[in-house]
């Protein structure tokens, strides 16, 4: 059997092949935006007016700044919670030692 | 057994770069339905669809954590992941850009209701701060990103659980199933809201579908395989509280 350290190594790779592939062989925009998908539906309905506006409209970078500290603070957590069952188990086996 | 390892990967990656070589890009971009873009009466429509389920989450989410105070963490987990995996924008064989939900690992720990709630309130932030997805569209986008996948991927989880030792493969199906049909629910939604003027409903959905899933393919993919790395990641340090949440997802009924 793989060990599991071995395992995790290649999703990890394939997961960034997955990304840097397409980049690599495929020419398109990428654009972040979903600006485009309006396209479709005007090309299926030409008269389609949007009736409603966003709020806000920040500026790209400020965006991307906020796209950035959603993924922080999501991996803040993921790792607090990590460290905190990690810092439980090490507790608990502490105490059958100790016992 | 190593060497097997290597060589089917390897295969996989021949496989994708053929793939990626022979892809025609698009142009349109597969992420959720725009502010304003849904007619308003499907915009009501969606909304009165995805309320009740919100409303069930939250029933459910608090007798959950009043029974199982423990549950909290991992909640605060499974919302961690959605939070992540949502801002990470991925380029993908079309040519355009989107994202994975992260909710098939929540509906799997968790069940699927709770899911409604944190997949909305994920949202919410980027509909009110990102201008990505939209206010009126937001029953649309959360019945589709916290309801649908959510349940399609519990769904996966527990028929593939019938197979023998197949934990790992089961949470990487559900996870990729979850994300996927969060954007096959997308398209079906545009679909009913815009035919086309020949072929009617299918002919868009197919338009639709052709842009939406098919981006989504290869992030279903990498969304899958980062769930089972957080699973197992998971799993060394707690074996306990995995096993409590296997009670919990057995013993629940949502």
């Amino acid at each position: 059997m793989m060990s599991n350290k071995w395992k995790n190594g290649l999703m990890l790779l394939a997961v960034v092949l997955l990304c840097v592939l397409p980049l690599l062989f495929v020419s398109g925009d990428f654009g972040g935006a979903d600006d485009a998908a309006e396209g479709v539906i005007t090309e299926i309905n030409p008269e389609y007016e949007p009736w409603f506006k966003p709020l806000t409209e920040l500026p790209g970078e400020t965006e991307s700044m906020l796209f950035a500290l959603q993924a922080a603070i999501g991996a803040g957590v993921i790792g607090f919670s990590l460290g905190l069952l990690k810092g439980k188990q090490g507790q608990a086996k502490q105490n059958s030692i100790s016992k | 057994m190593k060497k097997r390892g290597f060589w089917s990967f390897a295969a996989l990656i021949a496989g994708f770069t053929v793939y990626f070589m022979l892809n025609e890009p698009g142009t349109a971009q597969a992420m959720h339905i725009m502010e304003g873009f849904l007619p308003v009466g499907w915009a009501v429509f969606w909304w009165v669809a995805f309320l009740p389920f919100f409303v069930l989450g939250i029933i459910r989410l608090r007798s959950m954590t009043r029974e199982n105070p423990e549950l909290k963490l991992l909640l605060g987990l499974a919302g961690a992941f959605t939070f992540v995996l949502s801002a990470l924008k991925m380029p993908s064989v079309t040519g355009s850009s989107s994202h994975p939900t992260g909710t098939g690992l929540g509906a799997v720990m968790l069940g699927p209701l709770p899911m409604g709630v944190i997949g909305s309130i994920v949202l919410l932030f980027q509909a009110l701060l990102l201008a990505h997805g939209g206010i009126t569209t937001l029953g649309a986008n959360a019945f589709s990103m916290a309801v649908a996948g959510p349940f399609a991927g519990y769904a996966v989880y527990k028929l593939m659980m019938k197979l023998p030792d197949r934990e790992k493969l089961a949470l990487f199906c559900a996870a990729a199933v979850a994300d996927l049909m969060t954007y096959v629910v997308t398209s079906f939604q545009l679909a009913v809201a815009f035919p086309a003027a020949d072929g009617g409903v299918l002919a868009s959905f197919l338009k639709f579908g052709g842009i939406f899933a098919v981006t989504q393919i290869p992030l279903a993919i990498s969304e899958g395989l980062l769930t089972v790395l957080l699973w197992n990641w998971l799993k060394s340090y707690s074996p306990n509280e995995m096993s409590l949440l296997k009670r919990k997802v057995k013993g629940g009924n949502a």
